[in-house]
């Protein structure tokens, strides 16, 4: 219901240009490769190559492997790289394997970490092991941010994806994040709905302020601004800021694109304008 | 920056006459008493409507007696259903019309009229259509027989639902009607009565005769009706109830409502409180089910207050044709004056008030919703039905205080118990003396499910299987 609030003209404009400025543009293909993580961050630092007004998303969000290209390719941009590591999108892999992979991916320049939980732990109910898991890959964040990813897909309720939240923040998370995008439900209103609920009265009970990502299935400017009217109806206002609320995404980077250009000329362009990566 | 823009619907879809008549024997008569029907949200006159008399009253129950012997209950049940089944269709083309037709005359945001009421109608033409062909399959007898002529009053709330709550199964049992709609809100039954024109229902079938309380005295002591059936105010099903008292007519009354809305410890906190504004400031609050009480456990009332509160302070009270308004106008001078008057008596009696900050119109019935904090069962606001968006809370500490305190009320149309625990719904709706109990949802309809009330909300259920009772000979 709080999606079908309208949004127009100027609030528009504002939202596309703050929806840009959330994208975490993401690729995590095993067909990576150092020429397609140069382009992406190319298209990370300017999303519009005929436009300088605008803006550069908030993250580019790579393998690992691919974080000392995306390092390089972003220096000086203050574009964020984040890096998904332990073990991701399973997560099964021995605790040890996990914080190396963390550590490795901090090492090679990743200023942000998108985290795995142990879906494997939380459905059989050893929610300790999920927590203690979490602790330990912060900790081995050093100074970098770190987003849990709680796979909401595979958590299938909202009672768990509100008790995986709620694991995530007090094990010290600064972002809880719906999907990674690998498995058939990705991110949804309704769970992310719950996600800022969760962070909302996380404050209010702590203090700190959590971020929240949904990612994967957000395609369009529509949907993009859906989810905005929920965060400002939800969470409140002070989360509409690419430091408290991101997008994972690749899509709808050009489709923001495509709207914001017919907001500011009156006319669309057709999808050959907006670059590829 | 993150402002909402006004999105208003389109009022040019609907083509308001300047000048309504009466509906009888198919055609349209002018009426010799004449009165306005105006939008609530500015006050503007949409139309004069005739006010019918006790003779106009008479043509129209004779029309409905002629066209009951000669047509429609000899007509075989398949064939009635064609017409419902068009005159369901009909209502779907015309949807948006009839929506925003409905906002303007009532003040109800267009959200409301579009995704409620308006598919409501429909999908009650439809079930009772599917009805039709079946009656001896019903429970009440191999070939059950209909009554004759039901006169028909309705509230302004819901006008149009009202009416298809009525209508719908009296025709599929194989009644004719005569229909009075509320005198604040009779536009829709107009475009009501022209549908029945365009679906070609037989001349009688459906008269609807617009007025206010004279005319609907009219109808109902009208010696020709054989059935009466009233939704409205307790007040005036109390004088209807004399009214046909020592005759043959049958009666059915849907009255007011003091519904508790229970929320206990284990609920979803976040979820309840979407429920308990669902329930009472859904269409202004002008709901005879409205969860007016909200009775919370103490342990969790700080929390579900401030939520509560911070909830409503998102909500956006304004024109009812914009798609963003969740709360519309106050149907009425005189039920804005009444909601003022009690507001204030729960002031007066020590209950404390809370508004969130909210521009109300200049123009128009308006009303900030409200809560009252600190209410007891003796005062008044818990007792006595606001029809308004007003909220009295209250809290109990253990189940059976809570089926006590909710039980308390001469009312008893309905009841909502919002908990986790699968068996303490089943306790609790065991024991609630309410016709609807609704588990962790509220102000949730649907044709297939009777609705109706205990004590003073009235007897006989409308909807589903046990709604096409009222209109059989049974």
């Amino acid at each position: 219901m709080l999606s079908t609030r309208s949004i127009k003209t100027t609030a528009k404009a504002w939202a596309i240009d703050l929806a840009i400025r959330m994208v975490d543009l993401t690729t995590l293909e095993g067909a990576d490769t150092p020429g397609k993580v140069r382009a992406l961050s190319a298209k990370a630092r300017r999303p519009d190559p005929a436009d300088p007004s605008c803006p550069a998303v908030a993250a580019l969000c790579v393998y690992p492997s691919m974080v000392p290209v995306a390092s390089e390719a972003l220096r000086g941009s203050g574009v964020h790289l984040a890096s998904v590591a332990t073990a991701f999108p399973s997560g099964q892999a021995p605790i040890e394997v996990k914080l190396a992979d963390t550590k490795a991916a901090v090492a090679a320049g990743a200023d942000e970490i998108d985290m795995v939980i142990n879906r494997g732990a939380f459905l059989s109910g050893r929610y300790q092991e999920v927590y203690d898991e979490i602790v330990a890959v912060k900790d081995a964040c050093g100074g970098a941010h770190l987003k849990v990813i709680l796979e909401t897909g595979e958590l299938a309720t909202y009672d768990n994806v509100r008790r995986a939240s709620w694991l995530a923040m007090l094990a010290g998370g600064d972002f809880i994040k719906t999907s990674t995008g690998k498995v058939p439900v990705a991110a949804t209103l309704p769970v992310t709905l719950v996600m800022l609920e969760a962070v909302r009265d996380f404050r209010g009970a702590s203090g700190r302020q959590v971020g929240v990502k949904p990612a994967g299935g957000i395609r369009t400017t529509k949907d993009a601004i859906k989810y905005l009217v929920v965060v400002n109806e939800t969470a409140g206002a002070d989360w509409l800021d690419p430091d408290w609320f991101r997008f994972g995404a690749s899509t709808l980077l050009n489709d923001l694109l495509m709207q914001r250009t017919k907001l500011k000329t009156g006319h669309y362009s057709g999808p050959d304008y907006f670059t590829v990566d | 920056m993150f402002e909402y823009a006004p999105a208003p619907e389109s009022r040019s879809i609907v083509d308001i006459k300047p000048s309504y008549g009466l509906f009888v024997d198919g055609q349209w008569i002018d009426g010799q008493v004449r009165d306005k029907t105006v939008n609530p949200a500015n006050e503007e006159v949409l139309a004069e409507v005739a006010w019918a008399t006790e003779s106009e009253v008479d043509a129209a129950v004779r029309a409905a007696r002629a066209a009951y012997e000669n047509v429609w209950s000899t007509m075989p049940g398949r064939e009635r259903a064609k017409y419902l089944f068009r005159i369901a269709r009909i209502i779907q083309e015309r949807a948006r019309e009839l929506a925003v037709l409905e906002s303007l005359d009532n003040g109800k945001p267009i959200r409301e009229s579009r995704d409620v009421d308006v598919p409501l109608v429909a999908a009650h033409f439809f079930y009772y259509a599917g009805w039709a062909d079946k009656l001896g399959y019903a429970g009440f007898g191999a070939s059950p027989r209909p009554i004759g002529v039901a006169g028909q009053v309705i509230p302004w709330n819901f006008p149009l639902l009202m009416l298809a709550w009525k209508i719908a199964p009296a025709l599929a049992a194989g009644n004719t009607v005569v229909l009075k709609p509320a005198e604040t809100t009779p536009l829709t039954a107009l475009v009501f009565a022209e549908i029945c024109q365009e679906a070609e229902l037989p001349p009688g079938v459906v008269n609807i005769v617009t007025g206010a309380g004279e005319t609907g005295h009219a109808l109902v002591s009208h010696p020709g009706v054989d059935k009466v059936a009233f939704t409205g105010s307790t007040e005036v099903g109390r004088a209807i109830a004399r009214a046909v008292a020592g005759s043959r007519k049958k009666l059915t009354l849907e009255l007011g409502g003091k519904a508790a809305n229970i929320v206990f410890e284990d609920a979803p906190i976040d979820q309840a409180v979407e429920g308990i504004v669902n329930g009472i400031f859904f269409n202004q609050g002008h709901v005879c089910c409205a969860g007016s009480r909200l009775l919370v456990q103490e342990s969790v009332y700080d929390e579900v207050l401030a939520s509560l509160k911070r909830r409503m302070a998102l909500l956006r009270v304004g024109d009812p044709l914009d798609k963003n308004t969740d709360i519309g106008a106050i149907n009425s001078a005189a039920q804005l004056e009444r909601i003022r008057t009690l507001s204030e008596i729960g002031s007066e009696e020590g209950a404390s008030r809370w508004s969130p900050p909210c521009e109300l119109p200049e123009r128009g019935f308006w009303f900030a919703p409200t809560i009252f904090t600190g209410v007891t069962q003796a005062h008044r606001i818990a007792r006595e039905e606001i029809f308004g968006p007003v909220l009295s809370v209250l809290t109990f500490r253990t189940p059976a205080e809570a089926v006590e305190k909710a039980n308390n009320t001469p009312y008893g149309l309905s009841a909502g118990v919002w908990t986790d625990k699968g068996s303490r719904i089943l306790w609790m709706a065991d024991r609630l003396r309410a016709g609807v109990v609704w588990a962790n949802t509220f102000n949730k309809f649907d044709p297939a499910s009777p609705f109706g009330g205990y004590k003073e909300s009235g007897y006989g259920r409308e909807g589903g299987r046990h709604g096409l009772e009222a209109y059989l000979d049974v």
